[in-house]
C-alpha cells in the first residue's frame, strides 16, 4: 500500500477546502451550471440521469482495508447501501446528493482518498495489471511507476486543460493485462538486454466510437527519462490535438490524422527540447517512492496442494491465480454473480471483504478493470478457508475468465448516455448459461457490454463484444466477435471485434450467444483453442451464418405460425 | 475595464505608450514565430479565449522555458481565478480577468495550494 507523506495528505486536503468553495459559490448562484461543470467534473462529479454520480479515484486499483471500510461508511451515510467498481478500477457512487459532496470527499482524505482527475480533460487515474507485484512473470512492481505518474499528473499545471480526457495504462508484466494497446498512452516495462529497465511507449489506442489500437513510437524508452518523454507527448497532443470537435478530440485522432511517424517526429522534436530537464528520474526519486509502499511480510512456506469438495475445485481453477512467492496465491473474488449488476458491491460487503483482506491478504486488495476485487498475498494452506467464506458472501462465483464474468457499464439504468440498459442484459445472459460445467467447457471467453458508443464497458475489445443502440427510440443491440484487450497468453493479441450484421432485439440476444458459442465449439481445433483463437483463425463468416441463418429461419418460422394462427 | 492582476496585486494600467511593443499571441499560434523579438517585447499576452483551451499553458512554458523570456507575460481572455495556480505555475505574472470577476476573491486563488509534485 502507498503510504501519503505531508505533502499527498496537504494536496488532498486542499483540495477538499477548494471544492467546498466552489460548490458554495454554485449553490450562492455565483459559478454558472457551466463554470461549474468544468469544476465538478476535476473532482469526479457528473450530473447523471437520475442524481449526481461520484467517481472516487483508486489510483491503479489498490486498496487497503481501512480504506474500504471507509468507502462501506460512505456508501452506507451518503449513498443507498452500494457502490459500483468501474472498469478502470474506480469506485462510483450513483447517488450521493449535491451539497454533501464536499463532505464525502473530506471523509476520503481521513483515508489518504480523493475523486481528484477522476473525470475532466485531463490525465486520469493511470490504471495497471491487478496482479502487479505478485505475478510469477513480473518485470517491474508497475504500482512503483503508476504512482510516480501520478504524482506528476496531479494538478499538473500545463496538462489540467486538454483537448480530451486521457487516460494511461502501465503494464508490468509479460503478459499485458492492461490493456495497454486501448490506452491514449500505453507503457509496457521491458527489460534489455543489458538487464537496464525501460518502457516501451505506446500512443494513441482507445476504445469509444473510433476505436483504434495504438502505435508504438518507441520500442525501449529507458526509465530515466519517462516523464520528460509523457511531457513531450502530452505537449504536442495539448497544442494540437482538435478542439474543433469533441468526437474528434483524443489524442487517437491525431496520431491517426498525422500518421505514427510523423507523430513519432514531432514528439522526438519536443523531448529534444525537454529531455534531461530537472523532471528527469533519478534512483532516489524511484527509491522514495517505492520506500513509501507498505510490503506484505511473506513467511517462507511451502506449496501446499489445499483439498477440498468439487465446488472448491473449479473455483480454485478459475478464482485462484499464481503468485511469485512460494507458498502464496493471489484469488479474486468475483462481483459477477447472476442477477448483481457487475462490479456492483453493497456496503456490507465492502465491510466484510475487508475483514477476508486483514484476515487473509496483509489487508491489501485491489479492483480489477475487469471489475473484480482480488486478494493478492493469501497462503495456499488459507484458501479453503477463504472459499468457504467467500462463498457465504456470494462473491466464489468460480466464473473468472469465463463467459458469465461479464464487464458491463451501468447502462441506461443509470447513464445520462447510455442508448440501451446492459444490466439485464448482463443478467439474461449469466442466466442462461447458468449451467457451470457447460461454462467450464466453453473455457476462456471475455464478454463486454457497453450501452453506447462511448464504449466504457469495453465492448470493442470483448471476445464477444456487445452495443447498445437506439433504433427509433427503441434498444437494440449490435454484436461484435473477435475483440481482444492484449496479449494475455499466446496466441491472439490486442485486436478490436468486428460487428456480425444487424441489431438484436433484448430478448434475442442470450440466444444469439448461444449460437456463436455453438459455432465455436463445432470449430475449435482442441479445448485450448478460445474463441477468440478460432474466430481470428476462421474468420467471423461461419458465426454471421450461424447466426443470421438461424435468424431467417426464426423469421420464417414466425410467419408460419402466424399464418397458421 | 476588466481588472488587471500583476505580481499577485491589483493595478490600475495608465494608457498604453504608443512605443509599447506589445506581443500577442493567439491558441494555435507557434511561439517560435515570435521568437526573434522576444528581448525587445514590452510584454507577450496569450489569449484564451475559452474556459477550457489549455493550449496558452504549453505557449507559456516554451516562452519561459525553450526561449527564455524574461519580461511581462500576460494572460489575456475568459481568464477565471479558477485558472490562476496553473498559470502562475506556467509563468505568466500578469492576469487581465474577464468582466465579473471579484478582484479580492481572485487572488485568494493563488495560495488555493501551497504544495505541488511537478518539478519542471
Amino acid at each position: 500500500m502507498y503510504i501519503y507523506d505531508q505533502v499527498d495528505q496537504r494536496l488532498v486536503d486542499e483540495r477538499v477546502a477548494q471544492f467546498r468553495d466552489q460548490t458554495r459559490r454554485f449553490l450562492d448562484g455565483k459559478l454558472s451550471e457551466d463554470e461549474f461543470r468544468a469544476l465538478r467534473l476535476r473532482n469526479g462529479l457528473y450530473i447523471q440521469r437520475y442524481a449526481p454520480m461520484l467517481r472516487i479515484a483508486i489510483p491503479y486499483g489498490l486498496l487497503s482495508s481501512r480504506q474500504l471500510r471507509k468507502l462501506a461508511q460512505i456508501t452506507r451515510r451518503y449513498d443507498r447501501g452500494y457502490g459500483h467498481f468501474s472498469t478502470r478500477q474506480n469506485l462510483q457512487l450513483n447517488w450521493p446528493r449535491l451539497a454533501e459532496v464536499p463532505e464525502i470527499l473530506a471523509e476520503l482524505a481521513t483515508v489518504q482518498m480523493h475523486a481528484i482527475q477522476t473525470s475532466g480533460n485531463c490525465i486520469r487515474n493511470v490504471t495497471t495489471d491487478h496482479f502487479a507485484g505478485v505475478a510469477p512473470d513480473e518485470i517491474v512492481d508497475s504500482f512503483v511507476w503508476c504512482e510516480i505518474i501520478r504524482q506528476w499528473s496531479t494538478f499538473h499545471p500545463e496538462f489540467s486543460y486538454l483537448p480530451r480526457k486521457f487516460k494511461i495504462g502501465v503494464n508490468g508484466s509479460a503478459a499485458d493485462r492492461a490493456a495497454t494497446f486501448v490506452h491514449d498512452i500505453g507503457l509496457h516495462a521491458l527489460k534489455n538486454e543489458a538487464g537496464e529497465i525501460g518502457f516501451r511507449v505506446i500512443v494513441g489506442g482507445g476504445l469509444g466510437r473510433t476505436p483504434i489500437l495504438g502505435q508504438v513510437i518507441r520500442e525501449f524508452l529507458p526509465w530515466p527519462h519517462l516523464l520528460t518523454y509523457l511531457e513531450a507527448i502530452l505537449r504536442v497532443y495539448n497544442r494540437y490535438g482538435r478542439r474543433d470537435n469533441i468526437w474528434k478530440a483524443r489524442i487517437k485522432i491525431l496520431v491517426k490524422e498525422r500518421g505514427a511517424d510523423k507523430f513519432r517526429e514531432e514528439v522526438e522534436a519536443e523531448w529534444a527540447r525537454c529531455k534531461d530537464s530537472p523532471a528527469t528520474l533519478t534512483e532516489e526519486d524511484v527509491r522514495r517512492v517505492e520506500a513509501r509502499f507498505t510490503r506484505p511480510r511473506y513467511e517462507s512456506l511451502a506449496p501446499v496442494q489445499a483439498l477440498g469438495g468439487p465446488g472448491f475445485e473449479s473455483w480454485k481453477r478459475r478464482n485462484v491465480h499464481g503468485h511469485k512467492v512460494p507458498g502464496y496465491a493471489a484469488v479474486t473474488l468475483s462481483l459477477k454473480k447472476t442477477g448483481v449488476p457487475p462490479g456492483d458491491v453493497t456496503s456490507e460487503q465492502m465491510e466484510a471483504i475487508a475483514d477476508l483482506a486483514d484476515r487473509y491478504s496483509f489487508g491489501e486488495l485491489r479492483v480489477s478493470h475487469e471489475q473484480n476485487l482480488i486478494l493478492a498475498d493469501v497462503r495456499e494452506a488459507d484458501l479453503p478457508a477463504l472459499w468457504r467464506q467467500a462463498r457465504e458472501l456470494g462473491l466464489a462465483t468460480p466464473n473468472i475468465g469465463l463467459l458469465t464474468n461479464i464487464i458491463a457499464c451501468p447502462g441506461g439504468d443509470f447513464c445520462a448516455l447510455a442508448n440501451a440498459k446492459s444490466i439485464p442484459v448482463a443478467e439474461a445472459i449469466q442466466q442462461r448459461f447458468d449451467d457451470l460445467d457447460y461454462l467450464h467447457d466453453i473455457g476462456e471467453l471475455d464478454l463486454n457490454i457497453s450501452g453506447c458508443m462511448n464504449a466504457c464497458g469495453h465492448h470493442h475489445v470483448g471476445h464477444i463484444g456487445i452495443l447498445g443502440v437506439d433504433k427509433n427510440g427503441e434498444e437494440w443491440y449490435q454484436v461484435e466477435i473477435g475483440g481482444n484487450q492484449g496479449q494475455t497468453r499466446t496466441g491472439t493479441g490486442a485486436a478490436l471485434g468486428k460487428v456480425i450484421g444487424p441489431s438484436f432485439a433484448r430478448a434475442d440476444v442470450p440466444q444469439v450467444i448461444e449460437q456463436l458459442i455453438a459455432c465455436y465449439l463445432e470449430r475449435r481445433d482442441s479445448e485450448a483453442e478460445r474463441f477468440v483463437d478460432v474466430v481470428h483463425r476462421i474468420g467471423i463468416e461461419p458465426f454471421k451464418e450461424s447466426v443470421y441463418g438461424n435468424a431467417h429461419q426464426r423469421a420464417a418460422g414466425r410467419s408460419r405460425e402466424r399464418a397458421l394462427a | 475595464m476588466a481588472t488587471l492582476i500583476k505580481e499577485r496585486r491589483v493595478v490600475h494600467e495608465s494608457a498604453p505608450s504608443p512605443d509599447a511593443r506589445v506581443i500577442r499571441l493567439e491558441p494555435g499560434d507557434d511561439p517560435a514565430s515570435v521568437a526573434g523579438e522576444l528581448d525587445r517585447a514590452t510584454r507577450v499576452e496569450v489569449n484564451f479565449p475559452k474556459f477550457g483551451d489549455g493550449r496558452g499553458f504549453s505557449i507559456a512554458r516554451l516562452l519561459r522555458g525553450h526561449y527564455g523570456y524574461k519580461g511581462e507575460l500576460r494572460a489575456v481572455g475568459q481568464i477565471t481565478r479558477d485558472h490562476l495556480y496553473f498559470m502562475e505555475r506556467m509563468g505568466f505574472d500578469a492576469f487581465e480577468l474577464r468582466e465579473g470577476e471579484d478582484a479580492n476573491e481572485a487572488l485568494a486563488a493563488f495560495t488555493t495550494f501551497s504544495v505541488f509534485y511537478q518539478r519542471a
